[in-house]
């Protein structure tokens, strides 16, 4: 895993080089990048249309899957924030994901609390106060921590929480816990379906606007900064280490609200949930879409997961071998993501400054 | 005197770097660090900055002992320094490049909501217009010449205002005019800023520096105003013994 990620990062200069030759190729480069940055909101309105069209047009059995992916979305974008617009290996992913899930599960089994306006923040919260935790562990030293470090601290917690979860009778042990009861508001159980459905949806669409907000907004731009070149940043003054703490908390917080509508959809939370496998998973989402995009997280989630569940269908033996090359072909030759080959590199980074400058042309053509 | 470096030694395993230098800089002073290759110029410009800690001496800057600072801390006592290899953001455009370094020390909450985002547009268009980028403003950093990249971090390296700058090679890899320009564009931050400088153009040197420190192998061989290190013998026999 640590080669490609090499891969990733090394494959950005030559993009950039790319690009920069378009540029310099071109005298209306403002016009370019204008024309450029359309593509992006095409994307992700086709995905929008495509996901709130998409109970109308599939079976039943198929929605409810498609919940799931869209569960799993809103996980893989709290990876994207974490890895891809702050450059924090974080192998741990799950860990927030699955204790939210395991900490509503008890709230229901034990304390018969469903109603969602309480599990969620409390799921939320869980997953905030693990990441600040586990954050403030292996980020907040005097000095920066290393990729290393941070990627092998995750993956031992996520390690240490699956054993855990699986030697602790209280939480189940081997099998987790059960028939978790259907979440609630005043009267009415959200149960699989169309429901649940369109509650995870417009739970994603606000998450994602909210991301969207923060990653073009001047502490985007810090972050942007700290992706490419850490040390440099520290040099103008930035506290690098808690830009980097706060963004593994909100990602924290994400995965946590995550885990814990996954808890209610599925009915049961299983030791995996915090464990190695789901943590590579979100990883695996984010890289085949295409990191430091958001949409590419969405993406890459509901292609990862879409043709798992093709080919298990129609490979039932070898499907898992397919996914794995398929998903090693995307990683050699498209470092950068599916989301690459309609997104240029300045649409990924998203260019602050060009933003600034429409503004202030806004407010001078006023009168 | 605003910044105070005594007794520095830095040891990499068995290579003694630097052996015991140290070098004192006045308010509004361009202070030139010159030597041989391998004297120990970078490290001694890294142990300030605090991208080396020194393994025996001490830092102060503006009366405060900085020797265990972060260069986080350093960069918000008023240090500023221009890495040798330019580091500038190679995807991001030169607007935002500046923009970074000036919002450095924005709140959390201002960053967040962009609230100095149309405060800062007006600094950072002057100094690429100083800077002579303003045209490039919108082009990614990687899009530039060399000599520009190194302008657009010498701007960067101001942005934040600092009392002193520190300078490594600024000009190296630059033509004769790009040199000429460099030289012209440092001259009037001195109204508000020290300079430490290291470079191998001596005549660069000469022409904008207040005072020279000369290292040989890891100490100070000599330091003074510029006529004084000029008609320094010791000083003129090893720039001799490399010719």
């Amino acid at each position: 895993m640590p080669k490609s990620m090499g891969a990733v990062k090394q494959a950005i200069p030559a993009e950039i080089g790319g690009e920069a030759d378009v540029a310099m190729a071109s005298s209306g480069t403002a016009v370019q990048t204008a024309a450029g940055r359309k593509i992006l909101p095409i994307v992700e309105g086709v995905v929008l249309v495509a996901a709130l069209a998409a109970p109308l047009v599939l079976q039943d059995y198929l929605t409810v899957f498609a919940t799931r992916v869209i569960i799993l979305a809103l996980f893989a974008l709290s990876f994207d924030l974490v890895w891809g617009y702050a450059g924090i290996m974080s192998f741990g992913q799950a860990l927030f994901f699955g204790s939210a899930g395991y900490g509503v599960a008890l709230l229901a089994r034990d304390l018969d609390i469903t109603n969602i306006l309480l599990v969620l923040p409390a799921g939320t919260i869980i997953g905030l106060t693990f990441a600040l935790l586990l954050g403030g562990f292996l980020l907040l030293g005097r000095h920066p921590s290393s990729v290393i470090f941070v990627s092998l601290g995750t993956l031992t917690g996520s390690y240490a929480a699956d054993r855990l979860a699986r030697g602790w009778y209280y939480l189940g042990g081997q099998n987790g816990i059960p028939s978790i009861s259907s979440m609630t508001l005043g009267g009415y159980e959200f149960s699989e379906g169309p429901s649940f459905y369109y509650l995870v949806l417009g739970i994603l669409i606000v998450v994602y606007l909210l991301c969207r907000f923060l990653v073009r907004s001047q502490f985007g731009l810090a972050l942007a900064g700290l992706r490419e070149n850490e040390q440099r940043i520290a040099f103008f003054g930035y506290k690098v280490q808690h830009l980097k703490a706060i963004i593994f908390a909100i990602g924290g917080a994400i995965a946590g609200l995550a885990g814990s509508l996954y808890a209610f959809h599925e009915g049961f939370v299983w030791p995996n949930m915090v464990g190695v496998v789901v943590s590579t998973q979100v990883v695996l989402y984010v890289l085949f879409g295409g990191s430091g995009t958001l949409i590419g997280a969405v993406i890459g989630t509901v292609i990862v997961e879409g043709v798992s569940f093709w080919l298990s269908d129609n490979y039932r033996d070898i499907w898992p071998i397919i996914l794995g090359v398929l998903l090693l072909l995307v990683i050699l030759f498209r470092p950068l993501g599916l989301i690459s080959f309609v997104l240029g590199e300045r649409e990924r980074v998203g260019s602050f400054g060009a933003k600034a400058k429409e503004g202030v042309k806004e407010k001078r053509n006023a009168p | 005197m605003l910044l105070e470096a005594a007794g520095i030694s830095k040891i990499f395993g068995k290579l003694t770097a630097l052996d015991g230098a140290a070098l004192t800089v006045g308010e509004n002073e361009f202070h030139g660090l010159i030597g041989p290759n391998g004297s120990g110029k970078s490290t001694l410009m890294k142990c300030i900055a605090g991208a080396e800690v020194p393994t025996q001496g001490k830092v102060s800057f503006v009366n405060t002992d900085i020797t265990a600072f972060t260069p986080t801390e350093r960069a918000r006592a008023g240090m500023s320094l221009k890495f040798q290899i330019t580091s500038v953001l190679p995807s991001l455009t030169l607007y935002d490049n500046i923009l970074l370094a000036l919002q450095a020390q924005s709140s959390l909450l201002d960053l967040v909501f962009s609230r100095t985002r149309s405060a800062l547009h007006d600094q950072v268009m002057t100094m690429l217009t100083q800077f002579r980028l303003a045209d490039r403003a919108f082009d990614p950093a990687a899009a530039l010449s060399h000599g520009q990249q190194q302008w657009l971090e010498i701007a960067m390296a101001l942005a934040g205002k600092p009392k002193l700058l520190l300078l490594d090679e600024p000009t190296g890899g630059m033509s004769l005019e790009e040199r000429r320009v460099t030289g012209e564009l440092l001259q009037p931050i001195k109204q508000h800023c020290s300079l430490v400088i290291v470079e191998h153009d001596l005549d660069f040197i000469r022409d904008i520096c207040d005072r020279l420190t000369v290292l040989d192998q890891g100490k100070v061989l000599a330091s003074g105003t510029v006529p004084e290190i000029q008609a320094n013998k010791s000083v003129q026999e090893i720039y001799l013994r490399r010719a």
